[in-house]
């Protein structure tokens, strides 16, 4: 009986949560067009969003490159194929490595951070403040961190993408492949729209980060504890959903659309 | 004129507000007094639509709050001020823009006209010339006088104050009683303090409240509330060292 009371608890708790995100997703998109627009706010967290993580994306990018070239080089080796290794590197890292593994990055960095900055204004009375002062907390802090996120992940994923290109190159050179004929395979293998789906999954990934920080931000109670407790959710929400919207929009981009 | 009619508000099963009755006149300065978790704060947050009653009516100047969407809650909202209990800053405005954070969203003034009025708030509340101070790098008093400078920033009709004095020593508390006194002397605000500091209560108060257990129990000016025989508000002052309940 205990278990299945804990059983319901957990359920009740799940649904809650979809309904609370749900909710503030719609809050949140009806609010983006409405004036006033909040410059001041957006441009603080495109800085944040974007140049602040753009060195820990560049990094990422550039090993996910490296590995992927090893990898794929014994791998190909095998066949006898190591001549599609810049094909194969470049596909491998602008299809699917770099806008997940930036929007991983993006969600641990920023995700958490949105989540620990709201949660903490939540637990001091900040928000109230906000409302009090008849202002919409949705407007001030949510709009600008979705937009920030929603704009500036695609950019993240072109910078992790040229990364892992350069660092798939640099280790295909040092594995002994000649450089003009990496770069020949790769533009040959590479189409405009595997580039594309990599920006719509970069804008997808970028929603649903701003959308769980906030919404995990906005629903924390219990003081510090009940914020370590709402960020520690905040990335495993992330990840989780960032992993399934990836399956659902290669299903769409790649099986329905045929884009690339 | 703020008149609350049998309000009810219950959490996860604990019903906090059991029904209570209070009107508070404009230009008075109403000190709620009560134990602490007895709904003081609630109230407070209730009055200004920060919360939603499960029943119950509160009406400003004859006109019902409770069915007011949050776009026609903020109209009114403008009217208050409101500092809380933790003093609430934004931690990543200057106290500066804290101050001028109302009337940089709600006026039309131009930034001469805005730093020109944050300058006089805060030198009213004495802290002139911290424009630039981030938050954190004040103290527990001084917070409390920024987060009062706020409050008055858009000249309210109404302060609401959630333990202004809390967690201060007796020095600063006493000169925040003072700034409240003096303010509400000069604004000619109607104020409503929400507090269990009984040297507070007694030196602002134009009338009182008593609550407990959610309801009010008495209703009084200060000098009312002194001669009180009503066991609860004798204990509270300290007349009675038992509990009321107790010696029934």
């Amino acid at each position: 009986m205990k278990l299945l009371a804990s059983f319901q608890d957990r359920v009740s708790s799940g649904v809650k949560d979809i309904g609370g995100a749900s909710m503030l997703t719609f809050e949140t998109f009806r609010m983006l067009f409405k004036r006033p627009y909040e410059l001041a706010p957006l441009s603080k967290q495109l800085y944040y969003v974007g140049v602040k993580a753009l060195p820990v994306v560049l990094i990422t990018g550039a090993v996910v490159g490296l590995v992927s070239a090893v990898q794929s080089f014994y791998q190909l080796k095998a066949m006898s194929a190591q001549g599609l290794m810049g094909g194969f590197v470049s596909l491998m890292v602008i299809k699917e490595l770099a806008p997940m593994l930036t929007a991983f990055v993006t969600a641990a960095r920023v995700g958490t951070g949105i989540t620990a900055e709201l949660g903490t204004m939540k637990v001091t009375e900040q928000i109230d403040a906000l409302r009090a002062m008849a202002t919409s907390p949705v407007k001030y802090l949510v709009v600008p961190r979705l937009l920030a996120c929603a704009i500036m992940l695609p950019v993240l994923v072109i910078f992790a993408d040229v990364a892992g290109v350069i660092g798939g190159l640099l280790m295909s050179v040092s594995l002994g492949m000649q450089k003009v004929f990496f770069i020949t395979q790769a533009e040959k293998f590479l189409l405009p729209g595997d580039i594309f789906a990599g920006l719509i999954k970069g804008l997808v990934f970028g929603i649903i980060i701003a959308m769980v920080g906030c919404h995990r931000g906005l629903s924390t109670s219990g003081g510090a504890e009940g914020v370590g407790r709402s960020t520690a959710s905040s990335a495993v929400d992330s990840f989780i959903l960032i992993i399934l919207a990836d399956f659902f929009l290669n299903y769409v981009i790649y099986a329905v659309l045929e884009i690339a | 004129m703020i008149r609350i009619e049998d309000l009810h508000k219950k959490f996860e099963g604990l019903e906090v507000l059991r029904g209570v009755n209070l009107e508070i006149e404009a230009g008075e300065t109403m000190v709620i007094m009560g134990r602490s978790g007895c709904g003081k704060s609630v109230l407070l947050k209730l009055i200004i639509g920060l919360q939603k009653p499960d029943n119950g009516k509160i009406w400003i100047d004859g006109k019902d709050i409770i069915g007011l969407t949050e776009k026609q809650m903020d109209q009114v909202r403008k009217r208050f001020g409101m500092v809380f209990q933790s003093a609430a800053l934004f931690d990543s405005l200057t106290v500066g823009g804290n101050v001028a954070f109302s009337v940089s969203r709600h006026t039309n003034m131009s930034r001469e006209q805005i730093a020109k009025l944050v300058a006089e708030k805060l030198e009213l509340v004495g802290l002139a010339g911290t424009e630039n101070v981030m938050p954190v790098d004040l103290s527990g008093g001084m917070k409390k006088r920024v987060s009062l400078a706020r409050a008055i920033s858009m000249s309210p009709e109404i302060i609401l104050y959630d333990e202004p004095t809390t967690g201060l020593d007796p020095v600063t508390a006493k000169e925040i009683d003072r700034l409240i006194a003096g303010l509400n002397e000069q604004l000619k605000v109607t104020s409503v303090v929400v507090t269990h500091d009984m040297g507070s209560a007694f030196s602002i108060a134009t009338r009182m409240a008593m609550m407990h257990e959610g309801r009010i129990v008495a209703v009084g000016t200060p000098d009312e509330f002194r001669r009180s025989m009503e066991p609860i508000v004798r204990q509270f002052l300290g007349y009675v060292a038992s509990d009321p309940e107790r010696r029934k």
